[in-house]
């Protein structure tokens, strides 16, 4: 029963773009990918001028998957044209945001979308080499893409001069071993240099100084897998299937307390509470609805009252939280927010490269806050301690997962005050009715 | 002694990059497979490999959740309990990994046969609560499906007589 089947969702709302191909027998073959338009987007972008491409996917107005959201050609824009060092593309294949489970299915079912995706941001940027960094736990992709990149190798899709181009481009993937850290664009390229994955300072960007000193492209799995699709039907027909500025669909990936787990690809600005009652079927077991993590573990929460929001950058952005990577966690009536606050800090506070002090000493005196605060030993002020801590790792820190932990602790504890008021009050988890000291 | 076609790989890994450092997190990985864990053995040989010195090797090690440098059993269990898998019951269901093992988290069975590790998230939050066995993924897990896989494990080694 080894499970190599990502689930996928199955929802007559869906929009299928990026998952069009995923139900197909033999999906992840060149003969199949090719039989359905596949490598035609490639072939297009090697007939027209590499700035042309840039601006293709600028127009389409497509935001990185990986959670920051930032206009993709606009990054691939700033990489200059001349470069006395070789120029690269780096896939960020390390999916390890809690909640989230996308990039997983686009490889699984649909490598070859993946590679021809890389091949067109390479010529766009006119780089020759890229790689495929893919968390060390997703073992076995590396044997599905790899058996895809010598398909395509062999058929003139990648290497040198392809399909009579001029254009010279190799691929490879890499292979992480067990680190949040290393989705960070910049903690992952010193990991590729065989470092230590801790995040360099910025600026300068990777755009301008990436992997090896050289200016480098750093893009998500979901990112790179949209860009065929964007040169083969146009930057408009791409725009206009999500909401203004916010181009395309999005894999949404439903977990936690809903009825029908799974990913699911919707046209970005889709409603959040139609996600969670229509393509989800409601919270598991017909329960109440408590919160919503919209976009994987960083995002901070909204409440029941807060989901009448469309699920594109800019309206969540609007709503006070992210949209993130996409992992929508349903948390229903029966959840202590305390424990759940007290796990997600668990995972920063293990996850924390320990570079910054904000981070590494914020992270973990908020796990043995939380973890004494759930089990039964509460103080007063407690949730103005944490809060405290919380606001002194904010913005403080050298890449992005000090806010991550941060973010979601304070919605928490702004939000939930009075779950922690109880816990106070009656000195034990009013959830779990009784006294759990954790041993972790 | 590593295995011929384990320092083939080697070498193909090390023609992938530009830079031959860059190899050394898959090699160790791929090492550790073969190996059981990063031996003092592999972290020399890893380290003529990519030219550094085997401090540098044994510094990059550290970083990584996944490179062991000590032997972990056989079958090393690693359950999430992340926020996905903890609202579908993870918590119980590596409480109940531990009794049916009978080890904690990070312990080895006497017959060096199975490993625990409470891991964090696997990226298999859509058939949560999830774990994998090595690079196996289990998902929907429940005591029951837990007891059959580990029965079924012990089954296929003739050393396990429980």
């Amino acid at each position: 029963m080894p499970g190599y089947h990502s689930p996928m969702g199955n929802s007559p709302l869906e929009v299928k773009v990026i998952s069009k191909r995923f139900g197909l027998p033999n999906s992840s073959s060149l003969d199949v990918f090719v039989q359905h338009d596949g490598y035609q987007a490639l072939k297009k972008a090697l007939a027209v001028k590499p700035e042309d491409v840039i601006n293709e996917v600028k127009n389409s107005g497509l935001r990185g998957r990986g959670g920051a959201g930032f206009n993709t050609g606009m990054k691939w824009s700033f990489v200059p044209k001349q470069s006395a060092k070789p120029k690269y593309v780096v896939c960020n294949a390390d999916e390890s945001e809690p909640g989230t489970c996308k990039d997983r299915p686009l490889m699984e079912y649909d490598p070859h979308q993946l590679i021809e995706g890389i091949v067109i941001a390479g010529y766009a940027i006119q780089s020759h080499q890229g790689f495929i960094y893919v968390r060390g736990e997703y073992r076995y992709l590396l044997d599905i893409v790899d058996k895809a990149l010598a398909e395509a190798y062999a058929a003139g899709f990648l290497g040198k001069n392809i399909q009579g181009s001029g254009f010279d481009f190799d691929l490879c993937t890499h292979t992480g071993a067990g680190a949040y850290e290393c989705g960070e664009e910049t903690a992952l390229l010193n990991s590729l240099e065989g470092l230590r994955g801790y995040p360099r300072i910025k600026p300068p960007f990777p755009a301008v100084v990436g992997l090896y000193g050289g200016p480098t492209v750093v893009n998500n799995v979901e990112t790179l897998s949209n860009v065929p699709h964007i040169l083969l039907n146009g930057a408009d027909w791409y725009s206009k299937l999500g909401s203004p500025k916010n181009g395309g669909t999005r894999l949404f990936c439903l977990s936690g307390h809903i009825a029908r787990p799974g990913v699911y690809e919707l046209p970005m600005g889709f409603p959040l509470r139609r996600i969670i009652e229509e393509v989800g079927g409601g919270v598991l077991g017909g329960k109440k609805l408590k919160a919503v993590i919209p976009g994987g573990s960083s995002c901070p929460v909204l409440t029941a009252d807060e989901i009448d929001v469309n699920m594109d950058y800019d309206s969540v952005a609007k709503a006070g939280s992210m949209l993130g990577s996409g992992g929508v966690v349903v948390l229903d009536e029966d959840t202590c927010m305390v424990k759940l606050a007290g796990r997600i800090m668990r995972f920063y506070a293990h996850e924390s490269c320990g570079w910054c002090i904000p981070c590494r000493e914020g992270t973990s005196w908020l796990k043995h806050l939380f973890d004494r605060f759930h089990g039964g030993a509460a103080l007063a002020n407690d949730p103005d301690t944490a809060l405290d801590v919380s606001m002194n790792i904010l913005g403080k820190t050298l890449c992005p997962l000090g806010d991550a932990a941060a973010m979601p602790t304070i919605s928490i504890l702004k939000k939930f005050r009075h779950e922690f008021e109880e816990h106070i009050k009656l000195g034990y988890c009013p959830y779990e009715k009784t006294v759990v000291m954790s041993e972790k | 002694m590593l295995s011929d076609s384990l320092l083939k790989k080697f070498d193909q890994l090390i023609a992938r990059y530009p830079l031959k450092r860059s190899a050394m997190v898959p090699l160790l990985l791929y090492a550790q497979d073969e190996v059981g864990h990063v031996s003092e053995e592999v972290i020399a040989e890893v380290a003529r490999r990519v030219e550094v010195r085997p401090i540098e090797v044994v510094e990059v090690i550290g970083y990584y959740s996944m490179l062991h440098r000590h032997p972990v059993g056989k079958y090393n269990v690693q359950v999430c309990t992340n926020i996905s898998c903890m609202l579908r019951g993870a918590d119980e269901v590596f409480e109940h990994c531990c009794k049916k093992l009978g080890i904690k988290n990070k312990q080895t069975t006497p017959d060096g046969l199975f490993s625990l590790e409470e891991v964090e998230c696997l990226g298999a939050c859509c058939g949560a609560p999830a774990m994998q066995i090595n690079y196996d993924f289990y998902e929907n897990l429940t005591p029951e499906k837990f007891d059959a896989l580990i029965e079924e494990l012990k089954k296929k080694e003739p050393r396990s007589k429980m």
